[in-house]
């Protein structure tokens, strides 16, 4: 019927039938489904894996378990320590993103609406940081949480192979994209709302906690989760600042202590689950906020 | 009110400039004179000793070594996850009928494929350490064994290895990319799509003469942010290789020798003259990058 109505030109039709019927579009699909098929099939195996028995482990890699040993998920939570690590995740994690919010939109805000003397070289102080890398402090950075670790009363709870010390490092190390990407947020919030508050005789710390905080929150969440999956992935800064206590580990730390140190007598259907573990909550969560998250650490690239 | 305005200023910056100062501006300050000293281990007072580092860098083999697959990573890496990011971004915006759409299904795949990037490094490395055992209880052996074929040694080939590392890069990058170029595919107005059409581009030319160039300016960023990463890639091979780089020195990297020669050798002037020398190529490719990238900016 429409085809009938519309006039078109030839180029346009030929265009058309050629689309319709060209190879293009099978081929389109084929190849999004063999993507799909390389992203999900490793960790499907994975999960599998972690239930099956040690000799079919050894086996052939794409039979499946006889049976589902859920046993296999209890030693690696319990004897490989998975529980406790990703406890200590979670507590640095927790501790790590808090702080960074909180003194990162502090100081962003400060930079994006005050005028003052310095302003300009606290910004690109904080910006700079984004270009560094990280293995260049490495060195230095060891020393001073160790020398941290000797100041009286504070020291023993922010020194080496403490919790507070690597939540201090990872705030700091944050801190560049935070300040960066929300001192570019706050400049673009209307200022007549604040200037009422003021008005109204509100302080200055009050109107940031009341009113450009809140107003912000579009921008604060993506942040937010913006440095919670990067402090949780964090791999390099623990395995240098919380060397030899195994309690303290984090998470990535763990896992890939199973892998290397575990030699020949290794657990290795035990190894499968923990890696299970790992993946299966970010899996969750990833799910349930899925646009979000893609939001979050695309937001970055596209200011 | 003014006296007020500034102890605000200086309450609300004093602990975010004292933790950087002291945990990031303090360290990376500090680097550059160590490198200039044989700080080790041992001995408690460290000299200064000038460029002796670099030029014992100069002749390190297994240095220069790691620089060439830093290299090899830098060129590849982001050729690779931005050239199938774009092609897989193109057709999940402007794929689907009549050239303006996405195909059936694109939110599914764009969820899908997005998911390694949550996923933490050392994670995937050995998820992909298993993935890649050299036997048939490897993932990608068992059926090249059940083919007949030889099986791979994925890791432990020294010609190899480094390969099996960029593949398990560019599965983690690209799925970033297809979501970073998606956003930026539907910043691009509709009509351009349909006039092109309308005059008779087809797939291709849609693909070569509107997307790619009204997407210049988000592919740049694409390839500096790809190039940082393949200059820092350090955990996948610290955790998935054998000997943290090898066998024998054929995947290590930069960031692998740094901490190797602080941490495990002890010889912390030496590697903090290796960090210098990444430093000045982190330096150096981002500003390679935005020169040869300048174009003239299209405003839509």
């Amino acid at each position: 019927m429409a085809d009938a109505v519309i006039p078109r030109s030839r180029a346009y039709a030929r265009a058309e039938r050629r689309r319709r019927l060209g190879p293009l579009s099978v081929l389109t699909h084929v190849t999004l489904v063999v993507w799909t098929i390389l992203v999900a099939v490793p960790i499907v195996w994975t999960f599998l894996a972690s239930v099956k028995s040690e000799d079919e482990i050894f086996g052939d890699a794409w039979s499946l378990p006889a049976s589902l040993r859920f046993d296999n998920w209890a030693r690696a939570w319990e004897q490989a320590h998975v529980g406790q690590y990703m406890i200590n995740s979670i507590v640095v994690v927790a501790g790590g993103t808090f702080g960074t919010m909180l003194f990162g939109s502090m100081a962003a805000y400060v930079l994006a609406r005050y005028r003052f003397r310095g302003n300009r070289a606290v910004y690109l102080l904080f910006v700079s940081g984004l270009a560094f890398p990280v293995y260049l402090a490495l060195t230095p950075l060891f020393f001073v949480v160790q020398n941290m670790g000797a100041i009286p009363v504070i020291g023993p709870f922010i020194g080496l192979n403490t919790h507070g010390g690597l939540i201090l490092v990872y705030i700091a190390y944050s801190l560049p994209f935070t300040v960066f990407f929300l001192a570019a947020f706050f400049r673009t919030l209307p200022g007549a709302v604040a200037e009422a508050a003021f008005v109204d005789g509100a302080s200055h710390t009050r109107v940031f906690f009341r009113i450009m905080l809140p107003m912000a929150k579009p921008g604060i969440i993506s942040v937010t989760i913006f440095n919670v999956l990067g402090q949780w992935n964090q791999y390099q800064l623990p395995l240098v600042l919380l060397t030899s206590d195994k309690e303290k580990w984090v998470l990535t730390q763990g896992i890939a202590d199973i892998s290397t140190a575990a030699g020949y007598d290794a657990d290795w259907s035990a190894l499968f689950a923990a890696l299970s573990m790992a993946i299966l909550p970010m899996l969750i969560v990833y799910t349930l906020f899925q646009s979000q998250i893609q939001k979050g650490l695309t937001a970055g690239a596209l200011k | 009110m003014n006296y007020g305005r500034m102890r605000f200023v200086t309450g609300f910056l004093a602990i975010p400039v004292a933790l950087y100062v002291i945990y990031v501006i303090a360290p990376y300050a500090q680097a550059f004179y160590i490198a200039f000293t044989d700080w080790r281990g041992v001995n408690a007072n460290p000299r200064l000793v000038g460029l002796e580092n670099f030029q014992r860098l100069f002749d390190d083999n297994v240095f220069w070594k790691a620089v060439g697959h830093n290299l090899i990573l830098l060129i590849l890496m982001p050729l690779l996850t931005i050239g199938i990011a774009l092609f897989f971004a193109f057709l999940l915006n402007a794929g689907g009928r009549g050239g303006t759409g996405g195909v059936w299904g694109s939110k599914f795949y764009r969820v899908v494929f997005f998911f390694p990037q949550v996923l933490a490094v050392a994670v995937v490395a050995v998820l992909f350490q298993q993935v890649f055992r050299p036997d048939r209880s490897g993932m990608l052996n068992a059926p090249l064994i059940a083919l007949g074929f030889e099986p791979v040694g994925f890791l432990s080939d020294t010609d190899i290895a480094l390969w099996a590392i960029l593949g398990v890069l560019v599965w983690q990058a690209v799925g970033f990319y297809v979501v970073l170029f998606s956003a930026g595919i539907s910043s691009i107005p509709r009509d351009m799509f349909e006039a092109a059409a309308i005059d008779g581009a087809g797939g291709v030319q849609l693909f070569l003469r509107v997307t790619l160039p009204l997407l210049w300016d988000t592919i740049q960023v694409g390839w500096v942010y790809l190039g940082i990463a393949a200059l820092d890639v350090f955990a996948i091979v610290w955790v998935m290789t054998a000997e943290h780089g090898g066998p024998d020195h054929s995947t290590t990297v930069m960031a692998a020798e740094i901490y190797r020669n602080a941490f495990q050798y002890f010889k912390f002037g030496y590697a903090s003259a290796m960090g210098v020398v990444l430093f000045f190529f982190t330096i150096g490719f981002a500003a390679l990058a935005l020169r040869l990238s300048r174009r003239e900016r299209i405003e839509f």
